[in-house]
């Protein structure tokens, strides 16, 4: 085994001293006919510019709805070895922490049933065996529940939600993405194994505005973290940074809302004007603090271009104390989200993303359906107009 | 395309078991379907083999989950639709599209399903 199918145009993406999915691929075919076939049919995708997967197709196991992608060659005489090549997606863990012992038993699983080949994360957040027949989809989905795994969302459920590593990692993080995300993974499984939605639904939650996981570009939920209260400023730190670099151009001169400047040699923010975009601090790091009383802000409605184009999240809950919330055990934010669902279930249409609904009904309708208090807050960005028309009485 | 040959008939399928004419359907033929399925169809299978069947002749298209969830719902009397769509698994563990569909002898559901 090894080169099966001649490669131009995949050897062109080994060239460079960089990583290369290509040269991962070729040493996973020589141990696996499938993916040396994989890679001819890449290939041959490359060249034609379409993929050449079979239109739909489904892989499954049993009792559940959801976690494998079925992938049929178009070519299965050319490439026998992928006839079948479909993908299991596996619920990662909260921030992504692992043992050695199982990443390399997962990677066992893969070259005995699958292409030898691992996607580790996908764009969904899962961890993914490629390469898979459905005839051995029992086996593989009871070798990695043996090492405590389960199988993630796919189709028309809830997806499996991903976090950044939060505080598990990082100094910005305003509340624990990995609690909340693991708390609701386990909430949810019924919604992720068996899909009973209009279409996809996805959770996902940044630490900060960083938003290291494209929340509010591609989750119908996105949960990113901030605060209430005035950025923490150490002057001293302050003073040693402009020694090292031109703060003025570089930080002030860049905060999106103007809302910081110098008085003598102290500096100055007008908090009531900050987005909480995080630029001053990413820069500063060692001078600017976020202030403490921290939580989420909740965004609804971002979703890829499928149906009616892309869109990104618009802002629904301004602050979510959401460290309040753990307490108890995320009350508050599941009868949100069970109020969600049913508007959704009950207006919306097959293929419809919560978004768009939004869009269909307006704002106004969505809210009395969720049972959420209009506020002039929620807006489609940072410093635009509302979308609600406030009447004298309401304020 | 396979086919097999049922009653001295032969009964093309597609690659995945739907079948091709949907005219070649009978009670009979729904037993040898779920043979294939290794699913055994008792009377709650067939409840909702039915209202399945009925669902298409009426609007040509395969039911939503969420409308099978609260047919379900009110047939076995349970609480909600979680339960329900738990109980479709039941009878048919590769779930609705997959096993309930082909049974049924509605062609393939289209869509992320
Ligand atoms: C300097 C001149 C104008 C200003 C400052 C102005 C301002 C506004 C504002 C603030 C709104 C409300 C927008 C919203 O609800 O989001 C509005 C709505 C509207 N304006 Fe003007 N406007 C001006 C001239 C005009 C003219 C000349 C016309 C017609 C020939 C016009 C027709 C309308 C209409 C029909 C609406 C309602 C649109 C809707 O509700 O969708 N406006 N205008
Ligand atoms: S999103 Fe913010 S808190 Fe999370 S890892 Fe990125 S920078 Fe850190
Ligand atoms: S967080 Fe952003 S908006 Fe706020 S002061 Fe810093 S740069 Fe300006």
């Amino acid at each position: 085994m090894g080169k099966k199918h001649q490669t131009p145009l995949l050897d062109e993406l080994k060239k460079g001293k960089w990583i290369s999915f290509v040269r991962e691929m070729e040493r996973a075919a020589e141990k696996s006919e499938r993916t040396e076939d994989l890679l001819g049919q890449v290939e041959e995708s490359y060249r034609d510019k379409v993929n050449h997967w079979k239109h739909g197709g489904m892989a499954g196991v049993r009792g559940y709805g959801a976690g494998m992608v079925g992938r049929f060659s178009e070519f299965p005489d050319k490439y026998p070895g992928i006839k079948e090549c479909h993908s299991m997606r596996i619920i990662p863990s909260a921030g992504f922490f692992y043992n050695t012992d199982f990443l390399r038993k997962l990677a066992d699983i893969s070259e005995k049933h699958a292409g030898g080949l691992l996607n580790f994360h996908g764009a969904t957040g899962n961890i993914q065996i490629l390469g898979m027949s459905q005839a051995e989809a029992e086996d593989v989905f009871q070798a990695v529940a043996e090492l405590g795994f389960d199988l993630g969302g796919s189709g028309s459920d809830l997806r499996t939600p991903s976090c950044c590593a939060g505080q598990a990692r990082c100094e910005f993080a305003n509340y624990d993405t990995m609690k909340i995300c693991r708390h609701l993974t386990e909430e949810y499984l019924d919604e992720l194994h068996r899909p009973a939605f209009n279409y996809k639904f996805k959770f996902k939650f940044s630490g900060c505005a960083n938003d290291c996981v494209a929340s509010a570009a591609r989750s119908d939920l996105a949960f990113i973290g901030t605060w209430k209260d005035k950025i923490k400023i150490n002057q001293e730190e302050v003073k040693n940074y402009k020694k090292k670099f031109d703060v003025q151009k570089y930080v002030l001169d860049k905060c999106p809302t103007k809302c910081m400047w110098f008085e003598g040699e102290n500096l100055v923010i007008d908090d009531e004007n900050c987005v909480k975009c995080m630029h001053c601090i990413n820069e500063l790091p060692k001078a600017l603090k976020a202030g403490d009383e921290r939580g989420c802000s909740i965004l609804i409605g971002a979703k890829a271009p499928l149906v009616t184009g892309p869109r990104m999240g618009m802002m629904l809950v301004p602050f979510y104390d959401v460290n309040e919330d753990a307490k108890n055990d995320y009350e508050w934010i599941k009868s949100l989200i069970s109020n969600m669902w049913e508007f959704w279930d009950e207006y919306g249409v097959s293929r419809e993303r919560i978004g768009e609904l939004i869009g269909r009904v307006g704002l106004n309708t969505f809210l009395e359906g969720i049972g959420l208090e209009p506020i002039p807050e929620m807006v489609e960005h940072p410093r635009s107009n509302p979308f609600i028309k406030f009447t004298e009485d309401e304020d | 395309m396979a086919s097999f040959v049922y009653n001295g008939k032969t009964i093309e399928t597609d690659d995945e078991g739907y079948l091709q004419n949907l005219g070649d359907w009978d009670k009979g033929l729904a037993e040898v379907l779920a043979k294939q399925e290794n699913v055994e169809l008792t009377e709650k299978h067939w409840k909702l083999i039915e209202w399945i069947r009925d669902y298409f002749q009426k609007f040509q298209v395969a039911p939503a989950i969420k409308s099978l969830t609260k047919e379900v719902m009110a047939l076995e009397n349970l609480p909600d639709k979680k339960e329900a769509n738990k109980f479709v698994y039941e009878l048919f563990p590769e779930g609705p599209a997959k096993q309930l569909a082909k049974i049924a002898g509605l062609p393939k559901p289209t869509g992320c399903v």
